[in-house]
């Protein structure tokens, strides 16, 4: 399989002059928009984005080549390469032979982007099927062709054969080769995003052999030795470049702007309400330009609480919403009967995208029209954003989405597409755009905080009857994932537009058959628009932190009992995956059964220990086991091990599926040891990777071992987010069974150790 | 107009124009378009844009273009050569050892430079050596295996 390196023009408008990808523009963009499809040497068909239409997803060329077309995209994971791998399968061509076109509105059907680890457990099913579909309509062609019926032929690579008769065969493209299929698919809707089927059924898994295999990804390649392009690589002709200078402090209305006379390269300065923004001929001109240019703004319309009171003040404020999740049973009367009660508080703080490139994005917008080329995880729905935004028709604007730095949900990358558009409007010339560290760190949307109660009552016998949950958050869409207006975007917001915010409660997953159970979800208002702290999805949004109280208590109400953690949960869990991912965890681990924390602690020195937590997210199942060395002189942690065992039903590549849960893990250790924006009345504080440390080399865990449970009875249920969940309380729990200290507040630094060794029992 | 120089980048001698203190970073990616370098932080924190100077891995988003005289350039394009990777590229291959790859040059740059110096690393030693690099993804474990088995690649 190739990569994609079209940024979505044809190979045609792309002249590699040194390596670099340089688009060039024969025609206005928004004619490029209807230019129909014309790629490589040998051309598929014209594909339109009707989900309805099967050569809207896929295309074979008359080198026998396949263009699939996909509203999906990689973000880093390794789902192209798993996407060939489904498409390859289904269709009986060779894997390397299958190319992608993907995120681009003029080209691609509308998925409704990327996230929710949905990539492919949704995402991939219209390409499984219009696949199958296409084997289908290439055997009946073929079948006339060969005079045998369907039935009686085989396709592998590519060829159909007859089976009576192997020498006589036909290609397929011979059979469709730059032409189209010309068939209409039934559509269906899957959750939010479309799915399609035709009169073929796709294959069943005991007849895989491209599916499950451990292919290497096919961009690794081209990423290891230089040729990539990212989002950042991206030249127009007559390219400007432009930077953003955001409100000081946050939520500071514009004064006053002065000094632009004398700045090098300095083509304008643009002003919208508080959206300030600078055009230069260079890069490093307009990089210099928002640095030097005195800028006055009013003090800050926020108010928000000081940091040390912040935890306090959220569960002060009147909730805004207030959702019961589940219910089971009378909590208040049997907390009220229970033998004995348990409670505790938790807490969990905004965490940072903190994404590795800072936010990029280049606009064309002149003539009526616009083209955005973007890294954002909604491209169709950024379109409809941009053209609110510039005052366009929707149809004029056309967003391609081009790989960017890995991205874990809606980071800045929205807000600097609607940046790069607002200054190419004011320029009428393509602009770059790319954040500065302090841009992107201080001023994406956030990972909401969350804070969470839970009490729970035991009768005499050691048996929970009672178990209470709350979890309070700042909503996790306070700005919308999908920026389909205007005001989804900090420039929008900038200048007065409202963000489309709704309220979501914090996201805890669990299944333990407690009898009597109340989970709740809290939402508290929270001055979103123009904000550094205004909040959003953050890979598994809202899950981390609500975990992180839950099944820290969980391992609390064990210690209370004196039960072995693992036992505990296994004896409140009957879905036969919880259990079998617990299991291979544990097994994997070496757990030996016996309460926390270890008998005979030392309570100075380096004391070791081991946590166990459990997880569902969606259809997936998982369980994390961590151990650890606590240094009690210090309260610095260094976790040695971690065990993940993994089941999200069937999988597609199993090194693929690895390498993307050895991520999660190790960017959620980073959460877990490390991470807490930081921030004052004069805005966040933390700008950079010095004032946000993340996890580095050194801190890695000594070992990380993953065992993969398949489930080939089980469709894909999702990969991207799950194992991020159940590592902070994993950690957690593994600190408390080393030390009899339990730390209740993220992230779990030296000082916070220290502190609860300190009033240890 | 700024002013001209020239660098010698990837063994061509290349005529650029900026201003002395423009950032190294910047006149590679944006004079001469090459890829490899990336800006993460622009303040020498994660690696993202290392390059070597001479045999030295350098931070190019905080290298003045004046500063690097004539010493010789080598970015991400210029490690291997046109069909022959350089063993630390062919082990990031072989292990896959990258999610997104945006910081992976700083990586695979970092390490050249370092297995350059230690042909045979102990573990410890590869991560003090990578400490100042970030990946966001978190490709660490990958990572570590395949400064191993470039340095295994290297010995021959």
């Amino acid at each position: 399989m190739k990569t994609t390196r079209a940024l979505g023009l044809t190979r045609r408008d792309f002249l590699k002059t040194s390596g670099a990808l340089v688009v060039s523009f024969a025609m206005p963009p928004a004619l490029l928009a209807g230019r129909p499809e014309t790629a490589g040497a040998s051309p598929g068909p014209a594909a339109g984005t009707d989900p309805a239409q099967l050569d809207s997803w896929l295309a074979i060329s008359g080198d026998g080549s396949v263009t699939a077309f996909t509203g999906k995209f990689d973000l880093g994971m390794g789902v192209t390469t798993a996407f060939g791998q489904i498409v390859a399968e289904e269709l009986d061509v060779p894997f390397q032979s299958v190319s992608f076109v993907t995120g681009d509105t003029a080209r691609t059907p509308d998925q409704r982007g990327v996230g929710g680890s949905t990539s492919i457990s949704v995402g991939a099913q219209p390409l499984r099927q219009a696949a199958a579909e296409a084997r289908r309509v290439l055997l009946a062609l073929a079948s006339d062709r060969l005079g045998a019926p369907p039935d009686q032929l085989s396709a592998q690579n590519g060829i159909v054969r007859r089976k009576d008769d192997a020498a006589k065969s036909v290609s397929y493209a011979e059979l469709i080769g730059g032409r189209r299929f010309n068939v209409t698919l039934k559509t269906l809707q899957q959750g939010n995003a479309p799915n399609v089927a035709g009169s073929a059924k796709p294959k069943s898994p005991d007849q895989y052999r491209i599916v499950g295999q451990p292919i290497p990804r096919a961009d690794i390649p081209d990423k290891a030795s230089g040729r990539a392009s990212y989002i950042v690589d991206v030249r127009v002709p007559g390219m400007l470049h432009g930077r953003v200078i955001r409100p000081s402090p946050a939520g500071a209305r514009l004064l006053g702007v002065d000094g632009a006379g004398s700045l090098p390269g300095l083509v304008k300065v643009v002003r919208k309400g508080n959206f300030l923004g600078v055009v230069a001929q260079t890069e490093w001109d307009a990089i210099q330009a928002a640095r030097k240019l005195r800028v006055t703004w009013s003090e800050s319309g926020f108010a928000w609480p000081a940091m040390p009171d912040f935890y306090k003040a959220m569960w002060a404020m009147p909730a805004r919403t207030r959702e019961v999740l589940n219910e089971v049973g009378d909590v208040e009367a049997a907390l009220a009967s229970s033998a004995r009660t348990l409670e505790a508080r938790y807490e969990w703080p905004f965490l940072s995208h903190a994404a590795m490139g800072p936010s990029c994005a280049v606009a064309d917008v002149r003539g009526g029209g616009a083209t955005i080329w973007s890294h954002t995880q909604h491209p169709h729905q950024l379109q409809h954003g941009i053209a609110e935004l510039l005052g366009l028709p929707v149809a004029k604007v056309r967003v391609i989405w081009v790989q960017g730095s890995g991205s874990y949900g809606r980071s800045g990358h929205d807000d600097a597409a609607g940046d790069a558009a607002l200054l190419s409007q004011a320029v009428g010339r393509p602009v770059r755009v790319q954040w500065m560290r302090d841009d992107e760190t201080g001023w994406d949307p956030k990972g909401p905080p969350v804070v969470v109660a839970v009490r729970a009552g035991f009768d005499d016998r050691g048996g929970v009857v009672a178990w209470d949950y709350v979890a309070r958050t700042i909503s996790m869409s306070g700005v919308p994932p999908d920026p389909e207006r205007a005001g989804d975007m900090l420039a929008g917001q900038l200048f007065g537009l409202p963000a489309g915010g709704v309220d979501r409660p914090a996201n805890l997953q669990e299944a333990y058959t407690f009898p009597n159970k109340r989970k709740v979800g809290e939402d508290i208002p929270w001055s979103q628009e123009g904000s550094p702290l205004r909040t959003s999805n953050l890979r598994a949004p809202g899950q981390p932190g609500a975990t992180f109280g839950g099944e820290s208590f969980v391992d609390e109400m064990a210690a209370a009992l004196r039960a072995d953690p693992v036992e505990l949960r296994l004896r409140y869990l009957q879905d036969p995956r919880a259990v079998a991912v617990i299991r291979a965890a544990a097994t994997q681990a070496g757990w030996a059964p016996r309460p926390s924390p270890r008998a005979n602690l030392s309570r100075s020195g380096l004391a070791t220990g081991r946590g166990i937590a459990y997880v569902p997210r969606g259809n997936t199942r998982l369980a994390t086991v961590a151990e650890v060395e606590v240094n009690q002189a210090t309260g610095q942690v260094h976790v040695t091990r971690v065990v993940v065992a993994h089941d999200c039903g069937l999988i597609i590549n199993p090194d693929g599926l690895r390498g993307t849960i050895e991520a999660n893990v190790i960017q959620s250790m980073s959460w877990a040891l490390k991470e807490e924006v930081q921030f004052s009345r004069a805005g966040v504080t933390s700008v950079d990777w010095h004032s946000y440390p993340i996890l580095r080399m050194p801190e890695a865990p000594d070992t990380l071992e993953v065992v993969l449970i398949n489930r080939p009875d089980l469709p894909p249920s999702g990969a991207g987010e799950p194992a991020s969940v159940a590592t902070a309380p994993a950690i957690a729990n593994a600190i408390f069974d080393a030390t009899g200290a339990r730390v209740r507040t993220t992230p779990l630094t030296p000082e916070r150790v220290k502190a609860a060794l300190l009033t240890r029992a | 107009m700024a002013p001209s120089l020239r660098l010698t980048v990837n063994g061509t001698v290349r005529k650029v124009h900026a201003s002395p203190e423009t950032p190294l970073l910047y006149v590679l990616r944006d004079e001469l378009q090459l890829h490899g370098p990336r800006f993460g932080c622009g303040l020498g924190q994660c690696g993202a844009c290392t390059v070597h100077l001479g045999d030295k891995a350098v931070r190019s988003c905080v290298t003045p273009v004046s500063a690097v005289g004539g010493r010789p350039i080598t970015t991400l394009e210029g490690l291997g050569s046109p069909g022959r990777l350089h063993p630390v590229q062919q082990a990031f291959i072989d292990e896959q050892a990258m999610q997104c790859g945006y910081c992976i040059n700083g990586w695979i740059m970092t390490a050249a430079a370092f297995l350059a110096q230690n042909p045979n690393p102990r573990d410890g030693e590869i991560r003090t050596a990578l400490s100042g690099l970030i990946c966001r993804c978190g490709a660490h474990m990958r990572i570590i295996r395949a400064v191993k088995r470039a340095a295994t690649l290297q010995r021959g």
